[in-house]
C-alpha cells in the first residue's frame, strides 16, 4: 500500500497517512487538525493539549484481534461527568476499520454498522432490550459526554463536535454495542469486550514503576 | 533530535506526583496519575479534582469521628491472582436495614494495564471484585451469569460516607446507589444502579489471611465475625460427599453381612423338646442334656428357646458346661407371651421364642443343665431348646451403620445451620424454628 505523503499547511512538517482511508489527522508537531481534500490538506482547527492520560495504548500500538494484526492510528478522547475514555481507531491488516475503546482499562473492539431503524437519543432508557444481527443487547448506560480532543488519523472529520451522547449495551455473552448520537442519524457500533492480554499488544506505553 | 522523530505524545511521567492541597496545603500524592479522577486530602477531607493541575476542590466532607483507617494502607502493592496491584483508594459505604446501619469498606486496586479491581471488607470477610463483561440475566429472585444461577440475597440503598485516596470515577460522599446482591458461594454478583447506569460486578470470597499474604501486611487480619453472604460453607461441600461415602459403606456393610451369613457355620449342635407339668416339685425339674460337640474356632453359641406359652410364662435357668474343663456359662431366660383385647383393641406382649448369644466359647464337649420354672396355675408347657454354633451377629453391623450415620447427620445439621445463619442476614430469612432467636 502506498502511503500518501503531504506537508502540514501550518508548519510544513511531513504528514504521512498510515491508512489510505483516513479523512483527518493531527500534525504531530503543531497539533493542527488537518482534513484531507481532493488536492491537499486543510487546517480546520487546533488540538488543545490532551489532559494527562491513563491509557496503556498509544499511537502505533500493534495487536492481534481474531487472527488479524491491527495498528492504532488515531483516537478520540471523550469526557463525561464521571471520568473519561478513549476510542482508539484501529486498522486491521485487511484494511477494515474498527474501534478499540478503553474505559478504565475495560477494553472493547467494535465495528461501524449500517443499521436502519435505530432509536433516537430521546427514546433510549437504561434497561431497554434491543436485538441486532440475532443478538440481544440490554442498554446499561447512557453517557452524555463531550469531546475532549483527538490525536492521529481518523476515518471521518471529527473536530467541531462538543456534546455527544452515547448509549452502551451489553449482552449475556460479552458482546458490546454502542449507539452514537453525535450525528443527526444515530450510528450503531457492534463488537465485544476483549481481554487486554488476548490482544497481544506491542508498542505499549510504559509506566514508570510498573 | 532529527525532524523525522516525532516527540512522544505521552512522555513518561513519574510514578507518583507530589502536589499540595489547595484547601490546607497538605501534601497530596497521586499514585494512579491519569487514571485518577478524584483524590482526597487526608488532612482536611477535601475531595479534589485529580485531572486538574491545581487540584480544584470538588467537595469537602466531615470525617466521621474515629473514622475507619484502611486496613491495607494506601500505596501498598500486592500480587492478587498473579497480577500486581496498588491500593489507591478507600471508601466506606453503608446501608440501612430496619433502622440499623451496616457499613463496609472498599479498596480500589490499580494496575495501569488492567481493569480496576476492588477489595471489600465487612466484619473481617473479604471479597475480590471485578466488573462483569457479560451481562447477568435476572428473573424472579435469581440471576443467571455464565450458566450459573445466583440466588437473590439482599437489595439495599448504599451510601458512600467516607473516602480516602484516589478514585477512577468522580466519587462524592453522600452519593447513593441501589445495590442488589445475588449469591452462589463463594461468589457474589452485585448490580449497582444509578439513574443512568447499571454496573454488574462479580466478587469472590477471599480469606483475610490470603489478603495479608498478598499484600505482605504485618500482623494478622481481623477475625471474620458471623457468616457472610457468600462465605463458602466449611461443611456444605462435604455433605454430598459424606452421604455418598455413607451409602458406599452401607452397601459394603450389607455385602459383608451377606458374606458372614454365607460363611458362618450356623450348624445346629443340639436340639431337643421337653414338657414341663405345672405343680411338679421344683427339685425334680433340674436336668442335664446329652453331651454335644462344639467344633471349630472359638466362636459364639446361640441358645434358642421356644415355648408353647399362651398368656403364661416359663423361666429357664441354663448352664452351658464344658465336660472336659468344667467351665460353665450360667444364664437365665424368660419366655412369656400375653395377648388379649381391651378398649384400644387387641394387644400382645412378649414372644414364644427367645434367643441368646454366648460369645467366645471354645470348641469341646458340652452339655446343658436346665432348670425350668412355670406358673404353677398353668397347664403343662411344652418347650424346645436349640443350640447353634458360630452364628453371625448382625448387631455389630447395626453399630457400624450407626457409627457412619451419626457423623453424616451431624455434618448435614451443621451445614443446614450454616446456611440458616447466612440467609438470616438476607432479604429472605429462613423461617425460625421454635423461639430460639430474637
Amino acid at each position: 500500500m502506498t502511503q500518501p505523503v503531504s506537508n502540514c499547511p501550518n508548519c510544513g512538517a511531513k504528514i504521512v497517512f498510515q491508512w489510505s482511508s483516513s479523512v483527518q489527522t493531527v500534525c504531530q508537531y503543531c497539533k493542527s487538525i488537518l482534513v484531507r481534500t481532493n488536492v491537499d490538506l486543510k487546517k480546520v482547527g487546533q488540538v488543545a493539549d490532551l489532559p494527562p492520560d491513563s491509557s496503556p495504548i498509544q499511537l502505533n500500538t500493534e495487536g492481534i484481534y481474531r487472527n488479524k494484526a491491527f495498528v492504532v492510528g488515531g483516537r478520540i478522547l471523550y469526557e463525561y461527568d464521571q471520568g473519561g475514555w478513549n476510542e482508539w481507531h484501529i486498522t486491521m491488516n485487511d484494511g477494515t476499520s474498527a474501534w478499540l475503546s478503553d474505559a478504565q482499562n475495560e477494553f472493547a473492539i467494535s465495528f461501524a454498522t449500517n443499521t436502519a431503524g435505530l432509536p433516537a437519543s430521546t427514546q433510549v432508557k437504561v434497561g431497554q432490550q434491543y436485538s441486532w444481527n440475532n443478538q440481544h443487547y440490554t442498554l446499561t448506560v447512557i453517557t452524555p459526554a463531550h469531546y475532549r480532543g483527538v490525536e492521529g488519523e481518523l476515518p471521518f472529520q471529527y473536530w467541531d463536535k462538543t456534546d455527544v451522547t452515547f448509549a452502551d449495551l451489553r449482552s449475556e455473552t460479552g458482546k458490546f454495542a454502542t449507539l452514537d448520537f453525535s450525528d443527526e442519524q444515530p450510528a450503531l457500533y457492534l463488537g465485544e469486550f476483549v481481554e487486554f492480554d488476548d490482544l497481544k499488544l506491542k508498542n505499549l506505553r510504559s509506566f514508570k514503576g510498573w | 533530535m532529527s525532524a523525522a522523530t516525532p516527540p512522544l505524545s505521552n512522555p513518561p511521567k513519574p510514578q507518583a506526583k507530589a502536589l499540595n492541597c489547595p484547601q490546607c496545603g497538605a501534601a497530596i500524592t497521586l499514585r494512579a496519575l491519569g487514571h485518577a479522577e478524584t483524590v482526597v486530602c487526608e488532612s482536611c477531607h477535601s475531595i479534589l479534582d485529580a485531572k486538574d493541575p491545581n487540584l480544584q476542590i470538588l467537595q469537602k466532607f466531615e470525617a466521621i469521628a474515629g473514622a475507619d483507617r484502611p486496613l491495607i494502607p494506601l500505596g501498598t502493592r500486592g500480587k492478587l491472582r498473579g497480577t500486581d496491584y496498588e491500593v489507591i483508594g478507600f471508601q466506606r459505604r453503608s446501608i440501612q436495614v430496619e433502622g440499623i446501619s451496616y457499613h463496609w469498606h472498599e479498596y480500589v486496586l490499580f494496575n495501569p494495564y488492567k481493569p480496576i479491581r476492588y477489595l471489600t471488607e465487612y466484619n473481617g470477610h473479604w471479597n475480590d471484585i471485578s466488573v462483569c463483561k457479560e451481562l447477568p440475566v435476572t428473573q424472579f429472585a435469581s440471576a443467571n451469569y455464565l450458566g450459573e444461577v445466583y440466588k437473590h440475597f439482599q437489595s439495599s440503598d448504599a451510601t458512600t460516607d467516607y473516602v480516602l485516596g484516589e478514585f477512577p470515577w468522580q466519587v462524592r460522599v453522600g452519593e447513593h446507589a441501589a445495590v442488589a446482591e445475588y449469591v452462589k458461594p463463594p461468589r457474589v454478583l452485585s448490580a449497582e444502579k444509578t439513574a443512568n447506569e447499571v454496573t454488574w460486578s462479580l466478587g469472590e470470597y477471599t480469606y483475610g489471611a490470603d489478603i495479608w499474604k498478598s499484600f505482605n501486611l504485618p500482623g494478622s487480619p481481623p477475625e471474620a465475625v458471623g457468616v457472610y453472604e457468600n462465605q463458602p460453607s466449611p461443611v456444605s461441600e462435604n455433605v454430598k460427599g459424606i452421604w455418598a461415602a455413607f451409602l458406599a459403606f452401607a452397601i459394603f456393610l450389607l455385602l459383608l453381612m451377606a458374606g458372614f451369613d454365607v460363611i458362618s457355620n450356623k450348624g445346629t449342635a443340639f436340639e431337643s423338646s421337653y414338657r414341663l407339668n405345672a405343680g411338679e416339685p421344683r427339685g425334680e425339674a433340674s436336668f442335664v442334656t446329652d453331651v454335644f460337640n462344639l467344633e471349630g474356632r472359638t466362636s459364639n453359641v446361640e441358645v434358642s428357646t421356644s415355648a408353647g406359652v399362651d398368656n403364661s410364662w416359663i423361666y429357664l435357668n441354663y448352664a452351658l458346661i464344658n465336660q472336659d474343663t468344667g467351665q460353665a456359662w450360667d444364664f437365665g431366660r424368660e419366655v412369656s407371651y400375653y395377648h388379649g383385647y381391651d378398649s384400644d383393641g387387641s394387644w400382645s406382649e412378649g414372644s414364644t421364642k427367645d434367643t441368646v448369644v454366648i460369645p467366645s466359647v471354645p470348641a469341646g464337649h458340652y452339655y446343658l443343665r436346665i432348670e425350668p420354672e412355670v406358673d404353677p396355675k398353668h397347664p403343662p408347657t411344652a418347650y424346645s431348646v436349640q443350640v447353634k454354633r458360630d452364628v453371625p451377629v448382625l448387631g455389630f453391623f447395626g453399630i457400624a451403620f450407626l457409627a457412619l450415620l451419626l457423623p453424616a447427620i451431624a455434618i448435614t445439621w451443621r451445614s443446614i445451620n450454616f446456611e440458616r445463619m447466612r440467609w438470616a442476614e438476607s432479604d429472605h430469612p429462613p423461617i425460625k424454628i421454635g423461639n430460639s432467636e430474637e
